[in-house]
């Protein structure tokens, strides 16, 4: 414990070395922050220890509020609130901070959206803990090795908001995590961090948590709402926005656990301090997952835009067989399309790089395919998830979905026409971009970017197939 | 305006969403209009208010976006995303149904982002349809059918039809009323809706996700409401349809014929479908001041009793005692010879539930010119203090389509939701979009809303008059900006009836004399048949009870089915004459038969519980030698030598309106005065009340079988069958 201590005080030296003077003049700490920080930089990664916000990511130490409080979490907490509602979400405007859930919305902007001229109604916050994105496994290690981070990133993003209580809705198959969770909570709650009076700064913070039942679209923010409300779990039209109308009908934002979880040592830190990592509007730390083919999966706090080869090279001990046995790569989460092998090669982790590449930063997870794979089966696996996981609401993610896991089933044994491969992506780009939520977009994607990068491996396999067994069936509409 | 949040549908329904409101005609107070904006559907401007839709802006400059999911009287879901519409800078084609619009929007419902988006999702709704059109009952009016013709592609690449196939749904059982095949449900959970929104009954949901998603109760189970056959017409597709009506025709073969209903007292406006002289099905006609588009399912659903136990023949009793079928001049000759053998004081005429203007007129200038007074209605109403002189006293005069306004609503001895199903839909639409509460005096029974019950015995009213009450309901009532009482008139019938009116009277004077707003009625009387309305106007006077003191001698009886003459009742060697278009409860009694016209068979003139004037339509020729009712009046005063001065239906109707022009003023209703009169008249009346208030239709099964015409139809016996059955059920 006294270990961690010193490693949380010696690896912050530069910015750190003044608790004693920060407790007493705590203004100028933001200022004293921006100093030590390069303006611009081309070369991203790796993250310093110093810099990691998550410093218990791997359970090592004390998950506990002692074992937080030795890593700084609650540390001037209460002099973050007092500095006020403005303060903080100018902090985090500064900090240049994207949700971390996937669609990479500025938080700082979010949060501005729930400070217009109150009539009455009480606003929440509600958090995504719903994490169920194939390959995805960040917020889980948060909420599981370091809670308070999320539970003092609750008191302050409701701060910023004027939320009178956070509802943290979690996956429901996270039971150790919602244990550990509610732990903390309960812990702050008897050191009078949260509750009535919070940290003393004579502000009334409530944290409730509700578990999930495991339903993928209960991630969806509206869905989630309905889901807190005792509703199925099926997205809402949006407008109005959850701004608005959001939770029992009162002005509500949903954040991800990491963008929440990260709030605190941004306000501590400073915002310039956070924007100096990573590239212009894409600034940050970013916890990676990295799964699949390669010699050491791991989750990982690194730098916004670092090259993709040197974070699987530099933490996940490279691809398994070595690079050269890449075959592709989904680079954040399932539903964002798969990049092949030469994009691998130079593409930047960060939202507007992976959107260059056709593909999008997502959550960071990334899963890596080797050689071996069969990736028409792979991606219609994933389809099969989404055909699965589709709440049935809305017309083309319901029907079209299920059409599509059709199809590329076909695909995978070749058993279709070739020209159902455009049928197939325009079939994609009519569900894309048409449906409620956007979970018929992240079904639509995999299947473009393996339409898109494997379309000679799917006209092989059809070729294949009706040298075997004679043109297919699907032959005869066209 | 758009979804704005609803505590009270919250409860019951997971959309949030309120569909817009009828434009109201009493706005709270003098409201700043909000400014309008200006949008453009297809480079055409419009001015809208803020918060409408695109899909209604669209609407105003005559562009119709098509939709499954979307209807204007049930809240917006938004799901089938048939209407996408291209907006200008929007990157992503927009769901017109719930897209509020914003200044200068420029919507395009015609462009290639448009048509693709269309033609994309009506490919997806094709994929899992069974194309049964041949079989389908909806054909011809489907709105899957239309729409995939304008819409759609014109031709399929669903190669899957080869491997996998479509989906299969097992059919549910929701009732005789309504036929569910699933597969071909396109899930727009119209009726889901329906059921939780308008009816109130929470039965229908989504079990499911995704391609497995189905629409259902739950557990098998019927759809217990009245208005249950409104989701047939809801349904876009032919998911639901009618049972009674299943492979019986398709639309284009029927011939449709606007017509009024009258097996409840609101008159429902409807349309009847017709083939080979055959009444096929009954459909609702869209009027907002009644039914907007609903209809009851007695209504809807009674019409194959217009088939069976009709009078086709004219009958006499024969020497054993035996109705036996004889010629229209036997039957004449032999009623004429005992109307003009009877002494005027011992004539008497009795107008039935289902009796028309016309045949009203015609029988009380019969009677009258034979010398006699004695013109009743079945139903009661005391004739102590102002009586049937005062119009308003007998009528619902706040309007039907005006209860939606009220803030506060009592209800005395009714259960409205059977005696006048739409009635109870307005007053539960307002409960939930217009936060107006409700409360009931008279026996516990299931409104579909909440209210605040007060009891059930009469001395309430009479507390609540008098300004001794404490109850909440007193409160409420003084508080309210726009009350609504509302009588039942089945309470009037018991010796306490001129009291409870009297103080009903009272009570509702009280509240109107503190309003802002002096034009709003308070005072409601709701009738319980489509007759009485008209027969009081007319000046027949209520109640049997009287005249059968007299001793009758030969008693005409106009479609009396509901029981109250009975044989016991007369002296012995009195002379029954039946015209009715159904062998009933007044045909079994009756010496001669007279066979009339049921009221699709006829243009007729029938009067409303608001006093509304309305028409119904020659749909049918009435059966066998049944003949219309005025006519055969008319033909039988000839014989008895008094004739009537009319020959045909103009003259009859220049007769009703010298007796009351309100009788032919189609369509309109009149506001009704002289409230204070009335009550003023009938201070003398106001004793102690100690009876308890109770109403005849209590549960769904006493809904059914209410007249000769539903009492005949077979499906209504099945409805209460099932409906019996169901109670019995665990869930």
């Amino acid at each position: 414990m006294a270990g961690a201590l010193t490693r949380v005080i010696q690896g912050t030296k530069p910015h750190l070395g003044i608790i004693g003077p920060l407790a007493i003049n705590v203004n100028n700490v933001p200022v004293r922050f921006q100093q030590t920080q390069a303006p611009s930089k081309d070369k991203y990664g790796p993250l310093a220890d110093s810099d990691r916000v998550f410093t218990n990511l791997y359970g090592r130490h004390e998950w506990r509020l002692k074992g937080a409080l030795a890593r700084g979490d609650w540390y001037l907490t209460k002099e973050i609130l007092l500095k006020g509602t403005d303060w903080i979400v100018n902090e985090m405007k500064t900090s240049g901070l994207r949700g971390r859930g996937g669609a990479g919305f500025p938080t700082g902007m979010k949060w501005s959206f729930m400070n217009k001229p109150s009539d009455g109604r009480p606003k929440y916050l509600v958090v995504n803990a719903d994490e169920g994105e194939p390959g995805t496994c960040k917020d889980r290690e948060i909420m599981r090795h370091d809670p308070h981070k999320l539970v003092e990133g609750c008191l302050i993003a409701g701060r910023a908001m004027g939320a009178q209580a956070a509802y943290i809705y979690i996956r429901g198959e996270f039971y150790n995590e919602a244990s550990n969770l509610q732990v903390a909570i309960a812990e702050a709650y008897q050191a009078g961090l949260i509750g009535k009076n919070s940290c003393g700064s004579g502000y009334d913070f409530d944290i409730f948590v509700h578990r999930g039942a495991g339903a993928y679209i209960c991630g969806e923010e509206t869905a989630l709402i309905e889901s807190i409300e005792g509703k199925q779990g099926k997205p809402r039209l949006k407008p109005p926005f959850p701004a608005d109308v959001g939770l029992f009908g009162c002005p509500t934002t949903v954040n991800n656990v990491e963008t929440i979880a990260v709030a605190p040592t941004i306000c501590r830190r400073g915002g310039k301090w956070f924007a100096s990592f990573g590239r212009q509007r894409n600034s940050g730390t970013k916890l990676f997952n990295i799964s699949g083919h390669v010699n050491t999966p791991c989750t990982v706090e690194e730098e916004m835009s670092i090259p993709l080869k040197e974070l699987i090279e530099r933490h996940a001990g490279g691809v398994t067989g070595g690079w050269d046995n890449l075959l592709a790569i989904i680079p954040g989460g399932s539903s964002t399309p798969l990049i092949p092998k030469n994009v691998c090669e130079t593409v930047l982790m960060d939202f507007d790089g992976l959107v260059a590449a056709q593909t999008s930063l997502g959550t960071a997870a990334i899963i890596v395919m080797d050689k071996s794979t069969d990736i028409v089966k792979a991606i219609a696996r994933l389809i099969m998830f989404y055909k699965h996981e589709s709440c049935g609401q809305c017309t083309p993610c319901r029907e079209g979905v299920s059409w599509m896991n059709k199809i590329i089933y076909r695909f995978v044994d070749g058993n279709a026409s070739p020209k159902e491969i455009d049928m197939l992506w325009e079939i994609s780009k009519q569900i894309e971009g048409h449906t409620i939520c956007a979970l018929g977009d992240g079904a639509a994607w995999p299947v473009q970017g393996l339409i898109r990068h494997f379309r000679p491996e799917l006209e092989r396999r059809m070729q294949e197939y009706s040298a075997a067994h004679g043109p297919s069936k699907a032959e005869r509409l066209y | 305006m758009l979804r704005q949040p609803l505590s009270r549908a919250l409860a019951l329904t997971s959309p949030v969403r309120a569909a817009p409101l009828t434009a109201r005609r009493f706005a709270d107070q003098v409201q700043a209009q909000p400014e309008k904006v200006e949008v453009f559907i297809d480079d055409q401007p419009v001015h809208v208010v803020p918060g409408t839709t695109v899909l209604q802006a669209a609407a105003q400059v005559g562009v119709e976006i098509p939709r499954f999911c979307y209807h204007e009287r049930l809240a917006v879901a938004g799901n089938c995303r048939m209407c996408l519409v291209e907006v200008e800078k929007s990157p992503k084609p927009v769901a017109a149904c719930a897209m509020p619009v914003m200044k200068g929007m420029r919507v395009k419902t015609n462009s290639d982002l448009t048509r693709k988006a269309r033609e994309g999702v009506m490919e997806f709704l094709l994929v899992n349809h069974p194309l049964d059109c041949p079989i389908c009952d909806q054909g011809g009016e489907c709105d899957l059918q239309d729409q995939s013709m304008a819409f759609g592609s014109d031709k399929s690449r669903f190669t899957d039809i080869h491997f996998s196939g479509k989906r299969a749904v097992e059919d549910k059982d929701v009732g005789p009323l309504i036929k569910t095949i699933m597969t071909r449900c396109i899930h727009c959970t119209r009726c889901i809706r329906f059921a939780s929104e308008v009816a109130g009954v929470d039965d229908f949901g989504t079990t499911g996700r995704g391609t497995d998603m189905q629409v259902g109760t739950y557990v098998e189970k019927m759809f217990l409401s009245e208005l249950s056959g409104n989701i047939i017409d809801l349904c876009p597709v032919g998911a639901l349809t009618s049972k009674p009506y299943s492979f019986a025709a398709r639309p284009w073969e029927t011939r449709r014929v606007d017509s009024v209903d009258v097996l409840d007292p609101l008159g429902s406006n409807i349309v009847v479908a017709t083939r080979t002289n055959e009444v096929l099905r009954i459909l609702p006609r869209t009027n907002e001041e009644i039914n907007e588009e609903w209809l009851a399912d007695k209504s809807r659903f009674a019409c194959d009793g217009l088939k069976r136990q009709r009078l086709v023949s004219p009958m006499l009793v024969d020497s054993r005692g035996n109705l036996t079928p004889v010629d229209w001049e036997d039957a004449i000759v032999a009623t004429a010879r005992a109307l003009r053998d009877c002494p005027p004081d011992k004539l008497l005429a009795v107008a039935g539930d289902l009796a028309d203007a016309e045949s009203l007129v015609a029988l009380k200038d019969l009677v009258n010119k034979l010398g006699s007074e004695n013109t009743c209605t079945e139903q009661y109403f005391p004739l102590e203090g102002a009586g049937i002189d005062l119009r308003s006293s007998y009528l619902l005069n706040t309007k039907i389509a005006n209860v939606e306004d009220a803030d506060f609503v009592l209800l005395i001895g009714t259960n409205v939701r059977f005696e006048a199903p739409l009635l109870n839909a307005r007053i539960r639409k307002s409960f939930i979009h217009k936060e107006t509460d409700v409360a009931l005096v008279g026996p516990k029974v299931d409104l579909t809303y909440e209210y605040m019950h007060a009891g059930d015995s009469a001395s309430i009213v009479k507390d609540l008059a008098t300004g001794t009450s404490s109850h909440a309901v007193a409160r409420r009532l003084e508080q309210a900006k726009r009350p609504v009482v509302i009588l039942g008139a089945e309470q009037l019938r018991g010796p306490e009836g001129a009291a409870l009116l009297a103080y009903t009277q009272q009570l509702a004077l009280k509240l109107h004399d503190k309003l802002a707003d002096k034009s709003w009625k308070v005072l409601n009387v709701l009738q319980r048949t489509a007759s009485q309305v008209a027969a009081l106007d007319i000046g027949y006077k209520p109640g049997v009870g009287g005249a059968l003191q007299g001793g009758p001698r030969v008693v005409y009886l106009l479609g009396a089915d509901s029981g109250v003459v009975t044989r016991e009742a007369l002296p012995k060697d009195a002379f029954v004459i039946y015209q009715g278009h159904h062998g009933d409860v007044g045909a079994q009694i009756a010496d001669v038969v007279l066979p009339g016209a049921a009221y699709t068979e006829k243009r007729a003139t029938y009067v409303n519980a608001e006093g509304r004037a309305q028409q119904t339509l020659l749909a049918v020729s009435p059966p066998g030698k049944a003949r219309d009712d005025w006519k055969i009046i008319r033909a039988l005063s000839e014989v008895v030598g008094e004739r009537l001065p009319y020959d045909n239906l103009d003259e009859v109707r220049a007769r009703m309106s010298e007796i009351s022009p309100a009788l032919v003023a189609y369509g309109d209703v009149q506001d009704n005065n002289y409230f204070a009169q009335a009550t003023a008249l009938a201070q003398s009346l106001q004793k102690s009340l100690s009876g308890k208030l109770d109403v005849k239709l209590k549960q769904l099964e006493d809904y059914f079988m209410t007249d000769p015409i539903s009492r005949a139809s077979p499906t209504m016996a099945k409805c209460i069958q099932a409906v019996i059955k169901q109670k019995q059920s665990p869930y």
